[in-house]
Parts: structure tokens; C-alpha cells; sequence
């Protein structure tokens, strides 16, 4: 056999049982070192002789081998199991493995299947929605007394913070915000017009542009877009602070943490959101003009006027109305899951990927209220 | 088996050797910048096989820097690092590999995944490069966390719910998982307390000498130099001043006098001569 393997070989001597080792017993031949001591067999043999005479590299992995078969076949002591002939060197080794080897504990937490734990768990997973609906109604409250306290001292607003917050939030989220809603508005005067020249009414592209984008779209993907990218942010620059006892710090230091990290960034947003969301409103109708001047020759007069008939003057403002509100909910789920960030790396991850779903989620539970409340009024 | 990897005796022939034989780690002219900062320069160094070779040096001097450079997480800008003779950077993606299995790191705060279990940190380098029996792999793995010195209840843990102390020991049993050659230890007793401190030293000894491992050990503890190191290597004027710890004890360089003869130098002095470490095994 190649002297680079790990070999074993037995001989039987009467009642004595040989197993002589050799080569290399270190981890990588341990997988087939392990089927092969696995294999052997005491048979009738009275006492076995384990020989390592003949092993030239031995770690310890090759040592647990050995002593798991001495342990093994001498099934309690019913048989002697010797070993012989082991080389000096490895002696501190032997030594040190058998020391630690052969205990027995528990590699993995303990998890049972019992009957019934589905619906435990769904049980558990709804308590905690509604306990965490409860905290973040406490948190909302809390900032409320905050800014409060704030706007009856205005000293205490951090000012530095706000306008680097309104910049990252704001100014920063310009391109992608605009190039989204400028796609978006393509895409449904494309789509609106194809409809509409089935009726001859092609004209009406920009009516279904002006409602559709000022009322609902506009406004609603800036918000998306903004928990994506800000309320993401938040969560995750909370979080790593709160890791990094950061959080903490503040704390001891005499500074509300709630004050110095979520008061600028729900101001921040509450002031930039309304912005961006006219912002995108320009930019949707600027991407459905383009497009009704391309594929259904309205020149951009034409679209302006037939714009100004079909949208009233609520039309802008109850979409823009929706803005400060969907910031409130990316600020504050944001913040709140970021303060949340238990001590682990892992833990920023999850709680960011929490707060970007529940804020969506927020946000399209808040317009659908919106439109019942704006249908009601009748508006 | 590959036969590129020099036999595991003959890694102990070198060791007990030490001259004159393929040295675990040779840096020659090594360079690391960082923008228009040079951190060092002309840097070469020898660590030979199974010996423990402590790093020091003044903050900012590039200690961990050096270690992640020879590790490979860091490229010099400039000069060669071979380690067992071969140079990682030449190596192709195989070869690379099964260097990269006879080396152990030990970050420094264990770096342990933290979404795994204390054991399933174990088993990871295990089951990325070996095809082992399910068994073997819980033997081994429960093996290396009493090697180390983790109690039993530990290994079912996640790396938070365990205490500084006992996730450096968790990081060290993965850096062993796979019997390295050689490893790394970075820091290995910062935040530590003392007694902690002095039992970790104790462990990297008895390690080293039960596994003949070769030890490079970024340290800022003066007893860890006292208690377990061979040689070190002081990081001095971007450069590496390698000595015996008698050596720089004579050494006039006014960094190195003040470094071993400061009040923390001569303390550690004095409890090394009394064999004051700590006498108990760790446990």
C-alpha cells in the first residue's frame, strides 16, 4: 500500500488479535481509516494488541481513531486492548486526546417535534405581532412627547444632524427616485394608450396619467423606493450603534437616545418626503408626456391642457397630503426596529430586512385607509 | 494522497531541526501601504517549524496587518511571503486550498459564525474539506472543544450566549479543527482577565507541544512573551527585530527598553522568574 495512505492489517495469533497500524493516520485518511477499524472484528480473540509501530504521522484525529478502538473493542473491559509501540513524539498527543476524548454532550440545542407545536407557533407568532403592534404604538407616543419637549425648546433640536439626514434622504435619493417614476410614468401611458385607442379615446391617456400618477402613484413609489433606501439605513445605522454600545454610550453620556438618533431622522424625513413625492409626481408625468408625444403624437401643450381639465385641484394635494404620513411610518418603523438590534452582526440583518417589509406593508395598509377615508369625504 | 504535502514526521524533523530546514513562514522585503502611508518596509522574517513566535509593536505599527498579510486577506504591495516554501500567491486554486487547510487563524474576538452553534463553528472547516462519517465528525468536533477546554454545556451555545474567554477558546477549536500546522493567534489574551489570561496561555503551550504546532501570535501581553513564546518579534521602525526574549532584553533600541523594562515589563519579568503564571493545567 502507498506509504502516503493510513493502513490497517490484522493477524490472529491463537487468542491474541494483532492490528497493526501504519502510514499516515491524520484527518484526511480518517474517513477510510474509520470504515476500516469499524470493520474489525474481535471474533474469538481474548486480547488484542493494537501495533503503531509502523505510523509515520499521526494528528488527532488518527489518536481518537486509535483510542475509540481500544475503547471500542475492550466492550467494558471484558477483553484487554493494549497499544504498542507508539512513537515518542506522539506520546503528548495520545496523552492529550485520551484526556479529552469520550465525553459525551450536546452538539445541538435540544429541538422536539411535538404534537401540536404548529399550532403553537402560530399561538407564539401572533402574540408577538400584537405585542410588538402594542410597542410600536408606545414607541409613537414616546416620540410624540419627545417632539414635544423638542418644539417647546427648539434649542434641542440637533440642526447639524437634520440637514445631513434631509441631504441623505433627501437630495441623495433624487436619481433613483426620479429615473423610477420617469420608467413608471412610460410604462403606463404605454400601456393606458393601448387600451384607450381601442375606443378612439387616446386623448384620455393623459387623464388616466394625471389621476392616476398625482392621486396614488406618485407618491406611493417615492414611498416605497424611501423605506428601500432610507428606512433600510436607519435600521441598519441604529442597529450597528446598538452593537457597538454605541447606543449605550449615549445613554451613560446623559443624551436621550431617542432624541439624538430618531428625532433628526423622522424630522428629516417628514420635512424631505412631501418633496420628493412632488418630485416624482413631475417626473412620472414628464416620463407619460414623453411617451404620448411618441406613440400617440400629443404634443406636450396638448398634454398640458387636457392635464389641466382632467385633474382638479385636490388632485395633487391629496396625493402629496399622503406624503408626511408615509414618512412617519418609514421613520418610525426604521428607528424603532434599528433600537430593537439585539448584540449580533446577524441581528442588524434581520432587523433591517424587518423594517423595510413592515414598512411597505405600513405604508399600503395606510393608502388603502387613505382611499376609503378620501371616498367617504367624497373627494 | 497528495504527495506535494511533506509528511507530517518530516514537519516534526524540521521542527525539532529548527535551522538549516524549509522555515513554517519566510517574509522577505516585505512592504504594506496603505495610500501614501507606508505601515513597513524591507520587512523580512523567519518563523521556524514548531516554534511560538510572538508579535509585538506599538499601535498603528502593523501588527495585525502583518499577520492577515501572511494569512492572505491582505496583499503586500510589495516583497514575497512563503509559507512551508510555497508562495500563496502563485499557487493555483487547489493548491492554494490545501495550503489553506494546514492553517488555523484565530481572530480576535473568535470570529465565530454567529448564526451556528459553538460545535457546528467546529464542524465547518470539517465538512467544507473532508468527506467524513457523520460519527466522526461529532468525535472530533467534541474532541477539539474539550482540547480547549470548553465545558460540555458550551457546544450547543450560539457565539452570543457565551462570555469573551470562552469564544476566543470556541474560535481557537475551529482554527484546530482541521490539525493545522500552523497557526495564527491574534490577540489571543486581549480582554481577557488575568487568570483567564494566564490559563489560555498555558492551553496555546500544552497545544502546541501535544499537536507540534508552529504558533505566530500577535500580542500586546507581556506574560503571554514570558510564559510561552520562543522568540518574538519586535515591529520597530518598519521593520521586524527578531530575538530571543534575552535578546531584546539587552536590546538598546529606546522602543524595545522601554517595551520590556516599563513598571507592566519588569512585572512580567519578576512573575515569570517566580514561575508564577498560573501552576494549575487550564480547565
Amino acid at each position: 500500500m502507498a506509504e502516503a495512505e493510513g493502513w490497517i492489517r490484522t493477524a490472529q495469533e491463537n487468542d491474541r488479535l494483532i492490528i497493526a497500524a501504519g502510514g499516515r493516520w491524520v484527518l484526511a485518511t480518517s474517513a477510510e481509516l474509520d470504515r476500516r477499524l469499524r470493520a474489525v472484528s474481535p471474533g474469538s480473540a481474548s486480547s488484542i494488541v493494537i501495533d503503531l509501530a509502523e505510523v509515520v504521522a499521526l494528528d488527532t484525529a488518527g489518536a481518537w481513531l486509535v483510542l475509540r478502538t481500544q475503547q471500542a473493542l475492550a466492550a467494558g473491559g471484558r477483553r484487554s486492548v493494549g497499544l504498542e509501540n507508539i512513537g515518542a513524539r506522539y506520546l503528548p498527543l495520545m496523552h492529550q486526546v485520551e484526556e479529552s476524548g469520550g465525553r459525551r454532550q450536546h452538539l445541538l440545542p435540544p429541538s422536539y417535534y411535538r404534537f401540536g407545536d404548529f399550532t403553537a407557533r402560530i399561538g407564539r407568532i401572533t402574540i408577538g405581532l400584537v405585542k410588538r403592534g402594542g410597542e410600536l404604538l408606545g414607541f409613537v407616543g414616546l416620540i410624540a412627547i419627545i417632539a414635544f419637549r423638542a418644539l417647546r425648546h427648539p434649542s434641542r433640536i440637533r440642526f447639524t444632524s437634520l440637514i445631513n439626514h434631509m441631504e441623505q434622504t433627501g437630495v441623495d435619493a433624487l436619481p433613483i427616485v426620479g429615473l423610477l417614476s420617469f420608467l413608471i410614468g412610460v410604462v403606463m401611458a404605454f400601456q393606458g394608450a393601448d387600451q384607450l385607442r381601442r375606443f378612439g379615446a387616446e386623448i384620455y391617456t393623459v387623464n388616466l396619467l394625471g389621476v392616476a400618477i398625482l392621486r396614488e402613484l406618485g407618491v406611493l413609489l417615492a414611498a416605497i423606493i424611501i423605506a428601500g433606501r432610507s428606512g433600510s439605513a436607519f435600521t441598519a445605522q441604529i442597529g450597528t450603534m446598538k452593537v457597538n454600545e454605541e447606543v449605550d454610550a449615549l445613554q451613560v453620556l446623559g443624551m436621550d437616545p431617542v432624541e439624538v438618533l430618531v428625532l433628526p431622522r423622522l424630522m428629516a424625513l417628514l420635512l424631505t418626503m412631501p418633496l420628493i413625492a412632488f418630485y416624482s409626481n413631475i417626473m412620472a408625468l414628464a416620463g407619460g408626456a414623453l411617451m404620448a408625444w411618441a406613440t400617440l403624437d400629443i404634443p406636450f401643450s396638448v398634454f398640458l391642457q387636457q392635464l389641466q381639465g382632467a385633474i382638479s385641484g385636490w388632485t395633487f394635494w391629496l396625493g402629496v397630503l399622503k406624503a408626511p404620513f408615509f414618512a412617519g411610518i418609514i421613520a418610525l418603523t426604521g428607528c424603532y426596529e434599528g433600537l430593537r438590534v439585539a448584540r449580533s452582526a446577524e441581528s442588524v440583518g434581520r432587523q433591517t430586512t424587518r423594517s423595510v417589509v413592515e414598512s411597505i406593508f405600513l405604508i399600503i395598509v395606510a393608502d388603502a385607509l387613505f382611499s376609503i377615508l378620501f371616498s367617504r369625504l367624497g373627494i | 494522497m497528495d504527495t506535494t504535502e511533506p509528511a507530517r514526521d518530516e514537519a516534526e524533523n524540521d521542527a525539532r531541526n529548527g535551522e538549516g530546514s524549509v522555515p513554517a513562514i519566510r517574509l522577505r522585503e516585505l512592504e504594506a501601504r496603505f495610500g501614501r502611508r507606508t505601515i513597513f518596509q524591507d520587512l523580512d522574517l523567519d518563523v521556524r517549524r514548531g516554534e511560538v513566535m510572538g508579535v509585538v509593536g506599538g499601535s498603528g505599527t502593523g501588527k495585525s496587518v502583518l499577520l492577515r498579510t501572511i494569512v492572505g486577506l491582505n496583499r503586500p504591495t510589495a516583497g514575497t511571503v512563503e509559507i512551508f516554501g510555497e508562495t500563496p500567491a502563485d499557487l493555483d486554486q487547489t493548491a492554494r486550498r490545501r495550503l489553506d487547510t494546514r492553517l488555523g487563524v484565530l481572530f480576535q474576538d473568535g470570529a465565530l459564525f454567529s448564526s451556528l452553534t459553538v460545535a457546528q463553528n467546529v464542524q465547518v472547516p470539517l465538512r467544507e474539506n473532508l468527506a467524513l462519517s457523520e460519527s466522526l465528525i461529532e468525535d472530533i468536533t467534541r474532541l477539539k472543544l474539550a482540547m480547549v477546554g470548553l465545558p460540555g454545556d458550551a457546544a450547543a451555545k450560539y457565539p452570543s450566549e457565551l462570555s469573551g474567554g470562552m469564544r476566543k477558546r470556541a474560535g481557537l477549536a475551529r482554527a484546530l479543527a482541521l490539525d493545522p500546522e500552523l497557526i495564527f493567534l491574534d490577540e489571543p489574551t486581549a480582554g481577557l482577565d488575568p487568570i483567564s489570561a494566564a490559563e489560555f496561555d498555558i492551553l496555546i503551550g500544552d497545544l502546541q507541544r501535544s499537536l507540534s504546532l508552529t504558533v505566530l501570535m500577535v500580542t500586546h501581553d507581556l506574560d503571554s512573551l514570558y510564559a510561552i513564546c520562543d522568540r518574538i518579534a519586535v515591529l520597530v521602525d518598519k521593520r521586524a527585530r527578531v530575538g530571543t526574549l534575552e535578546e531584546l532584553l539587552r536590546d538598546p533600541h529606546p522602543w524595545i527598553h522601554a517595551y520590556f523594562h516599563g513598571p507592566r515589563g519588569r512585572a512580567a519579568e519578576v512573575a515569570a522568574r517566580d514561575g508564577g503564571t498560573l501552576p494549575t493545567e487550564a480547565s
